[in-house]
């Protein structure tokens, strides 16, 4: 297929994960927000909000406070933010546009609706409860968009760099999480604060949707570092750091045996992913967690550049 | 001067034409607000799937709607013959024509047609001298604009042998009109249309290099998603199953051709381009050009690549020329041409000059190398201060212009804000030319003046659609 097509899809999907991402951002934020005081400690949630899902240089150009109204224009509808989430579907929509060809029908139509429905005129004086409703769509189109794509599509190449660009862009969600708010889940003697910090963590789970997941998986009240382990090593998380990097190795695999070669993508992701595997949440812990996390968003965009350089242009 | 209803007949009065029959029966028992229902369908339908066109200086509306008509138009099989063998005639000679040009040159010798009018018409490509192309086939795909006047008379109103576009709405009014009205469909027997694509990819496939190599590798070079076009070139070339490729995506190297793929380089040996041939190659047409691809005309000399049209195809559908196409139907063809041209004055020829000046009130002048529905002026419709800025115009430039009688193109029945009403349509039917031969789909794109007694049909103007049926009597 064209570099061009693969790059488009992957950007594609790139694209409306991170809507979804940023619509989940938001809507525990409000959630955080609506809590007493006394239960959520320091009123700084949008400001957090806005190092995890947004760039503050760009922020502060354009509004002079921190606040809900600004932080909610930003991150959902600011044309000066290309990863707002109108930005996000718009751009989407033009990458759809440009592959035309290499989508199916379902996929046009979910992106394309949305866009249409974009266009009628998206406030960002709505009030909660309209706003609310907004959030609630992005996350639909998301999951439409996604489920088309995996009920319809061939699985060939094309569908392997559509996963591709999910997985990167989930893996370096679920990190800027981490790396905003590494200091919450580090072990209850460091740390000052006291029961305040449960809802800080389950807000961490909302996040990344793992709020239930988490209770299945650990059968126990929440505890900062099981948090930390569910969100980097633990394997039936999708949206773990360890689940990004194993599908991203079998995407990457599958495309090499199609293509009959393998190049430096691959062996990247999966020394990543061996690394990963062998990993236990003490030493993560032992090393530091924000440098851990900090080394591994490196990483993941250096795969991303591989990726790029080895098929999409 | 009272127009041809293609239903009712002239004045409208008569009775329904048997063609019709079945169509006003339909109309008389429909409701409106069912008819209502199925417009808003249709257009949604549209909507969804994206079909938009881009018209060119509204910034706002930059992605609208052609507004399609729900009402089928009707031309009965025996109609559609006289026309096929017309069409193909005509696009027979208009390929002949393209080769002398570029070869011989005999029309010219023979004094058939002015050696300036070709030679400086910058449509007219020097680059493209003694260039010998696959099968002597320029334009591999035309789009032949037909307006009726009567019950008995199809003229041609403009041949486009550049990159002629629409046949997407053809092939989509189709699939609507299918969907909206199965009842109504099922009682006509309808010629289909679907295998534009199929003939469209073979068509292609055979004017290949003849190098004979392997299965040729077909793509669709497009400006890219900006262009008004751009869903027809995504469209076609799904349904080619061909790669929809932008410059980018192109390099060449030695003369070749190849696309940027995922596994590299790949060779290309068929181009269906829908650029302009001032923009496909910056190194030998327009060097700002960033649409084209640097090297592409030196692969298609050295014949490793075949451009679909040819490049230099421009200079038959100049305006200009189309008035000598009836001589040109004999000089090559031996025959008379069944399809007859608008009557038209050439401004160059200083009698017509001031016939034209003369008459400016109720003919229409045509810029020779405008397109689209700019640069032109409909007499009747136009307001003083128009008629007198052409008035400059042609003395000032003649040679600019040719001027044609303001035809009574026929009326169909369509479905506007009032009800049922006549509007008047043209046809564009598309023709294929390739080594087997020429192929016509039945048919065509009907375009529709959607304001009341209105004579323009182009979309950039506000024209319509409407799905057209070929029928067995």
């Amino acid at each position: 297929m064209l570099s061009r097509t693969a790059d488009n899809l992957y950007w594609l999907f790139r694209y409306t994960e991170r809507a979804d991402f940023v619509a989940r951002i938001l809507e525990a934020t409000m959630r955080l927000a609506a809590l007493p005081t006394s239960y959520s400690g320091v009123r700084n949630e949008w400001e957090s909000a806005l190092a995890v899902a947004g760039d503050s240089d760009i922020f502060h150009l354009h509004y002079d406070v921190v606040n809900e109204d600004t932080v909610r224009d930003f991150l959902a509808f600011s044309q000066h933010n290309p990863s707002s989430i109108r930005s996000c579907l718009e751009s989407a929509r033009t990458n759809a546009r440009g592959v035309r060809t290499a989508l199916t029908m379902e996929m046009w139509e979910t992106i394309n609706d949305a866009w249409l429905e974009l266009q009628r005129g998206r406030r960002s004086d709505m009030d909660r409860n309209a706003f609310s409703d907004f959030l609630q769509f992005t996350k639909a189109v998301s999951l439409n968009f996604d489920g088309s794509a995996y009920r319809t599509m061939l699985r060939n190449d094309a569908y392997y760099f559509t996963r591709l660009g999910v997985s990167i862009e989930r893996a370096d969600n679920t990190a800027r999480i981490l790396d905003v708010k590494y200091h919450m889940l580090l072990p209850e003697t460091e740390r000052v604060g006291g029961s305040l910090d449960y809802f800080q963590w389950t807000t961490i789970l909302r996040e990344v949707q793992a709020h239930t997941a988490y209770h299945w998986v650990y059968r126990e009240s929440v505890r900062p570092w099981l948090v930390a382990d569910l969100l980097i090593l633990n394997r039936q998380m999708p949206r773990s750091l360890a689940c990004c990097c194993e599908s991203l190795v079998r995407h990457l695999d599958l495309i090499a045996d199609l293509y009959g070669r393998r190049g430096p993508a691959q062996r990247f992701a999966s020394a990543t992913s061996a690394r990963l595997g062998a990993a236990r949440i003490e030493e993560v812990f032992g090393q530091g967690l924000h440098e851990w996390v900090s080394e591994f968003i490196n990483e993941n965009n250096r795969l991303g550049a591989a990726i790029a350089e080895q098929y999409l242009i | 001067m009272s127009a041809f209803d293609e239903m009712t007949g002239r004045d409208g009065d008569d009775e329904t034409r048997s063609p019709y029959s079945r169509i006003d029966e339909w109309l008389k028992k429909t409701p409106r607000d069912h008819l209502d229902a199925r417009r808003s369908q249709a257009e949604l339908f549209f909507r969804r799937i994206g079909i938009t066109f881009a018209v060119y200086g509204e910034e706002a509306a930059s992605e609208r709607l052609i507004p399609f008509d729900i009402i089928p138009r009707i031309i009965t099989k025996d109609e559609w013959r006289r026309v096929e063998k017309g069409l193909e005639q005509r696009v027979r000679a208009l390929n002949m024509f393209l080769a002398d040009l570029y070869g011989k040159q005999e029309i010219l010798r023979a004094g058939i047609i002015p050696p300036e009018l070709i030679l400086t018409n910058p449509a007219y490509r020097l680059e493209m001298k003694g260039l010998k192309v696959p099968h002597d086939i320029y334009c591999h795909i035309a789009g032949i604009d037909l307006v009726r006047v009567d019950e008995d008379t199809f003229y041609v109103l403009e041949d486009n042998a550049r990159t002629p576009s629409g046949v997407s709405y053809m092939l989509e009014n189709r699939e609507v009109t299918m969907r909206l009205f199965p009842e109504l469909f099922a009682r006509h027997r309808v010629a289909p249309v679907e295998e534009y694509p199929d003939a469209l990819l073979a068509a292609l496939q055979s004017v290949a290099p003849t190098s004979g190599r392997r299965e040729p590798t077909v793509a669709l070079l497009t400006p890219g998603q900006f262009n008004s076009a751009y869903y027809e070139h995504s469209f076609l070339a799904d349904k080619l199953g061909v790669e929809l490729v932008e410059a980018g995506d192109l390099f060449v190297k030695d003369d070749v051709v190849y696309m940027r793929t995922t596994e590299g380089p790949r060779r290309i040996d068929v181009l269906y381009r829908r650029l302009d041939d001032e923009y496909i190659d910056p190194l030998v047409f327009r060097p700002d050009s960033v649409l084209g691809v640097p090297g592409l005309f030196g692969a298609y000399q050295a014949g490793n690549v075949t451009l679909a049209n040819a490049v230099g195809t421009g200079v038959a559908d100049d305006k200009a020329v189309y008035t000598y196409m009836p001589e040109i139907v004999r000089f090559y063809m031996g025959e008379d041409p069944i399809l007859h041209n608008v009557p038209t004055w050439r401004c160059r020829e200083r009698d017509s000059l001031a016939y034209v000046l003369e008459k400016l009130d109720d003919l229409v002048v045509k810029e020779v190398n405008g397109s689209g529905g700019y640069g032109m002026l409909v007499g009747p419709h136009a307001t003083k201060a128009q008629v007198e800025e052409f008035r400059r115009k042609l003395k000032h430039n003649p040679e600019g212009f040719i001027a044609q009688p303001t035809l009574a193109l026929s009326t169909c029945p369509t479905f506007v804000a009032s009800g049922v009403a006549p509007r008047h349509v043209d046809l564009r039917p598309f023709v294929l030319s390739g080594a087997k031969g020429v192929s016509i789909i039945p048919g065509g794109l009907t375009r529709v003046a959607l304001k009341e007694g209105s004579l323009v049909v182009n979309s950039s103007q506000g024209g319509g659609t409407k799905d057209t049926w070929i029928v067995d009597a």
